[in-house]
């Protein structure tokens, strides 16, 4: 074997989640009323189009999910301790071409002078930014523009080819908004060929304080948001589900208490709660540090501690939502007659009213989603985020505000990271409007 | 009225016990104070005396919830979950980690706080309200849509980027106002300013947006059409009738807000410097005060409860048609 995989716990859940989706795609395929409203999805454009854009953030992140230790050399018969990456892998380049520090985007000069061997203070060459100009730096604008324009031909060229494929499915599913879908793909690579074709010789967004590449870093980011944005939801929905038909259901004191339990947890101000909770779990991983092999582990262990007190302190809504929808099912005629057939209570709860609430759970599963990614940047900044060593939009930004104040400005890392989350938000804001306006019944 | 209001607030009491066992739970539950003080002294090389001595400094010391040795009542009293928990329904939190007094570090934070917060509060709902009867006066329009899709693309935007853009344009570029930093009375508004533009422009999206739709809810309903068929005009539609009626969901969506205005906002007070609850709280999360975080969380629940009942009460006196029995 040249590489040893390892799953780490956010892997396993996010491959689950996927399967789940999957399932659950397929399930609803065969309801008839989910059926319809999915194909309200498919025929807007709006909702195909940031689909798409979802689907290539999502594969981004899928792909950063695969971990794995390589094989060291000859000489040790053993496997290295960092874990990497598939995207890692994909990435090499740009994973170990780092600086000393500083550089702004497309740079062939470090961002700080330096004391040369003569006494000189010089901005000190960059070791792989340009390094194919040698000594000949003038030729940069010229050598940027042509490799520039070289990305963009090789984008056009696969975003039509995707497009040309998008004729037939157009004719196989004419409802279907593929156009759209594609021509949002389209978008995509005619922005990424040319930072592609560019990243192969120079840094595109810059480096970072200790020289890496701020490319790399903000793509490695999508991986913490959309677990943060996905798992948090799927770590409460269990507990929300249950609660929330049991409540609507059952009703009397089981009612009371559920309904207490969950005001009393709405009642602590979210950040507080995360605050207190994420403190508590800082000193819990701090004092057992044998629980984790290595450092990876460790800072999995927090991210995926981090969204299980995301979910508890968001699971009360769509609790609340789904005991007053379990109300409203509960006076139903065909749950009546399945209690006068006799059907026990736990399956009238879960073939006759789980069914019909799945819908609710769906439109908050995407509600919930840009929240959570846009939550996770400020609650990094805070202190009480995902684990410092961790790469995400909210270490990213941090590391980045303070610089600001210099002069001149790096202003780089901050604008990478605030226009790839923007981007990944945006779309999932207008997916989940489509979603919402699909399904809900009561928009009609 | 008066019955309802005390039995709500009867209701309000176990509610607040049960916040005050979950952080109890939270804090000396799952970990013990021997974790806390480890963990303030340096996880490796710390002896036991000075994991005692930082105890009992602290009154971490006693037992949890029941004093064997202790006589009579003190049974019950000298625990830390009397000492910490109980007693902070009299708003008693002890000391902070520095040793200073929590309540009285509240109580002098809580105007700075209320600077930011309320003006943010007030002008952000008006903003918000007069942006959304802007798109319903246009509904239909190119302009509604155009507006509808700005408000979700301000939404997508980090709240971080809007502070550290007003920051860096209005403060760096501009020198309108000092980054940060705050000063007691009239001579806070030019550090208070830029704060509270941020907030707004950074919370008008979603709002506007959110109300947008109450407004269309509401448009939709007979009186509306009764309105417009005695000959009223478009305006005198929307300010006189709609604006009226749409605004009890709106007003008692946001009355529960108004409490925890106190709490001021974590985020925005530690950017800009202002000395109030909100950067309180982060420096006590960094600096992992936990008797200060303790006592944050039960004033904002509290406040949150008191939000709640002020709610309740809205509903009757903005909208006379709901009885409270």
């Amino acid at each position: 074997m040249m590489v040893k995989f390892v799953l780490l716990g956010s892997d396993a859940l996010l491959f689950a989640l996927i399967a789940v989706a999957a399932e659950s795609l397929w399930w609803a395929r065969r309801q008839d009323h989910l059926r319809h409203a999915m194909g309200r999805v498919a025929g807007s454009g709006v909702g195909t189009a940031s689909a798409m854009v979802l689907v290539v953030f999502l594969a981004v992140a899928v792909l950063d999910s695969v971990h794995f230790r390589p094989r060291l050399g000859a000489p040790q018969e053993a496997y290295a301790v960092d874990v990497l990456s598939a995207l890692d892998a994909a990435l090499t380049p740009l994973r170990t071409h780092t600086e000393k520090t500083y550089s702004a985007p497309l740079a062939t000069h470090s961002f700080a002078r330096e004391m040369q061997e003569g006494g000189e203070w010089l901005y000190p060459r960059l070791k792989y930014g340009g390094a194919h100009l040698g000594e000949n730096v003038g030729a940069r604008d010229a050598d940027v523009a042509q490799t520039a324009l070289r990305g963009l031909a090789l984008g056009i060229v696969f975003g039509g080819l995707a497009w040309l494929a998008a004729l037939p499915l157009r004719r196989r599913h004419p409802r279907v908004a593929w156009m759209a879908a594609f021509t949002a793909l389209l978008a995509m690579c005619v922005a990424a060929g040319p930072i592609a074709a560019l990243a192969q010789g120079y840094h595109v967004f810059g480096t970072d304080k200790v020289g890496q590449d701020v490319l790399f870093l903000a793509l490695k980011s999508i991986r913490t948001g959309v677990i943060i944005g996905t798992l948090t939801t799927l770590i409460m929905l269990p507990a929300a589900v249950l609660l929330g038909i049991v409540a609507g259901y059952v009703g009397g004191w089981v009612d009371d208490a559920i309904q207490y339990l969950y005001t009393t947890l709405n009642s602590i101000p979210g950040v507080l709660l995360i605050a207190a909770a994420v403190l508590m779990m800082q000193v819990i991983i701090d004092t057992h540090p044998e629980w984790f092999a290595t450092s990876a582990e460790r800072a999995d262990a927090r991210l995926l501690a981090l969204c299980a007190i995301l979910g508890v302190t968001s699971w009360t809504g769509l609790c609340r939502l789904l005991r007053g929808e379990t109300l409203k099912l509960r006076e139903m005629e065909y749950v009546q007659a399945a209690r006068a057939f006799g059907v026990a209570q736990l399956a009238i709860m879960l073939r006759h009213i789980l069914p019909n609430l799945m819908h609710i759970v769906l439109i908050s599963l995407v509600m919930d989603f840009s929240g959570l990614v846009l939550a996770e940047a400020v609650l990094s900044y805070v202190g009480i985020g995902v684990d410092p060593n961790t790469i995400s939009f909210g270490t990213m930004i941090n590391a980045a505000r303070l610089e600001l104040a210099r002069e001149p400005m790096v202003w780089w890392s901050l604008a990478a990271a605030f226009s790839f989350m923007f981007v990944l938000v945006l779309a999932a804001n207008l997916f989940a409007d489509v979603v919402r306006d699909a399904f809900d019944p009561r928009l009609g | 009225m008066f019955a309802y209001i005390v039995r709500r607030l009867l209701y309000a009491i176990p509610i607040l016990i049960g916040v005050n066992l979950v952080t109890f739970a939270l804090f000396f539950v799952v970990n013990t104070p021997d974790d806390m003080a480890r963990m303030q002294l340096g996880v490796k090389r710390v002896t036991p005396e000075a994991i005692g001595k930082w105890k009992a400094e602290r009154g971490y010391d006693r037992p949890l919830l029941w004093n064997a040795q202790a006589p009579g009542l003190g049974k019950a009293t000298a625990t830390i979950f009397f000492a910490k928990s109980v007693r902070m329904f009299a708003f008693d939190f002890g000391r902070a980690d520095d040793g200073r007094d929590i309540a009285r570090e509240i109580r002098g934070r809580m105007g700075p706080s209320l600077a930011v917060a309320l003006p943010v509060f007030a002008l952000g709902l008006f903003a918000a309200i007069w942006f959304s009867l802007l798109l319903v006066y246009f509904r239909g329009t190119y302009l509604d849509a155009t507006g509808v899709v700005l408000c979700v693309a301000m939404m997508s935007i980090s709240g971080l980027f809007y502070i550290i853009g007003g920051q860096w344009l209005v403060s760096k570029i501009w020198h309108l106002v000092p980054i940060s930093g705050y000063a007691p009375g009239l001579d806070a508004a030019k550090f208070v300013i830029l704060p509270v533009i941020v907030s707004v422009v950074g919370g008008i999206g979603a709002s506007s947006r959110w109300y947008r739709t109450i407004f269309l809810e509401e448009i939709g309903k007979d009186y509306v059409r009764t309105a417009r068929a005695k000959g009223l005009s478009e305006r005198a539609v929307l300010f006189g009738h709609v604006l009226r009626n749409a605004l009890i969901p709106i007003l008692t969506g946001v009355v529960v807000l108004i409490p925890t205005l106190f709490m001021g906002s974590l985020v925005i007070e530690s950017f800009f410097g202002i000395p109030g609850l909100g950067s309180y709280t982060i420096d006590a999360i960094n600096a992992q005060d936990f008797a200060v975080v303790r006592s944050m969380v039960f004033i904002g629940s509290f406040l949150y409860i008191v939000g709640l009942l002020l709610t309740d009460i809205s509903y009757t006196l903005v909208d006379p048609r709901v009885r409270l029995g």
